[in-house]
């Protein structure tokens, strides 16, 4: 037995049992993607329908890369706990559970494949680069 | 020291439609949430172009057929559309988060500005890109 007191314990916590950390993550991811998106928005729409010559380019240059890569990492985290939300709203038990881990898997899985196209562009247009010269 | 009780906890009821006539508070936030988890369609369309760019030239020239193809025009218009009004609505609710504009009048012109101004960004990108 913990030596707590029941308001001790339930100080906080509230229904989601972690406080108010959710609703903060979303706080502050949603500030940063504030920041972030438009010039993205700018970036992708005017390299998409581009050669691929062109989209190389692009993306293997720092800032374009960089800024892709928060845009992924903080939209898909912040993606994940949104859906989350509205999956505790709406469903219960197993189906919830499973249903959470199948977003949050999903999210990982785009995060990483983002990641990992970004690197490869990058590594491409150093090549072309050197080879160039 | 109370006892945990394990309590079967109530699901939150869908008000609209049956319970509450649709108003411009519910709408603009049930259209927050259906924009926000859509975009994950146009997430995934757009991270596979990438995929394959950074893969081949012909791997490539099949997701942009597709991405620049009617269907990828819809999708990219719709989640440049579903971005604004999220990322408005998120701007709403970060004032709110601040005990301002929490008066139904206000609200509601608060609503109209998403709306509005979700239509009017995304007229401003599609001309800027």
């Amino acid at each position: 037995m913990r030596y707590l007191t029941a308001r001790k314990r339930a100080e906080g916590k509230g229904a989601s049992h972690t406080g108010t950390e959710h609703h903060w993550y979303m706080t502050v991811s949603s500030v940063a993607l504030a920041f972030l998106v438009p010039t993205f928005l700018y970036i992708f729409g005017r390299t998409l329908g581009q050669p691929l010559e062109e989209v190389i380019a692009t993306f293997s240059r720092p800032f374009p890369a960089i800024l892709t890569a928060l845009v992924v990492v903080i939209g898909m985290r912040h993606f994940a706990k949104g859906a989350q939300m509205m999956l505790e709203d709406y469903t219960q038990g197993s189906l919830r559970k499973g249903l959470v881990i199948l977003t949050y898997s999903i999210s990982y899985a785009v995060t990483a494949v983002a990641l990992y196209a970004l690197v490869k562009l990058a590594l491409i247009g150093f090549l072309f680069a050197n080879m160039a010269h | 020291m109370a006892e945990t009780k394990r309590v079967e906890r109530p699901l939150s009821p869908f008000m609209i439609g049956p319970y509450y006539r649709p108003q411009m508070t519910s709408i603009s936030s049930i259209l927050t949430r259906i924009t926000g988890n859509a975009l994950i369609i146009g997430t995934i369309l757009a991270v596979w172009w990438l995929l394959a760019a950074a893969t081949s030239p012909a791997y490539f020239n099949v997701a942009n057929a597709v991405a620049t193809s009617w269907f990828g025009d819809l999708v990219f218009t719709g989640s440049l559309w579903a971005i604004w009004y999220h990322y408005l609505a998120g701007l709403r609710h970060l004032l709110w988060d601040t005990g301002r504009g929490m008066e139904i009048e206000t609200a509601e012109k608060l609503g109209w500005a998403i709306i509005i101004g979700s239509v009017v960004l995304t007229a401003i990108t599609l001309i800027l890109v």
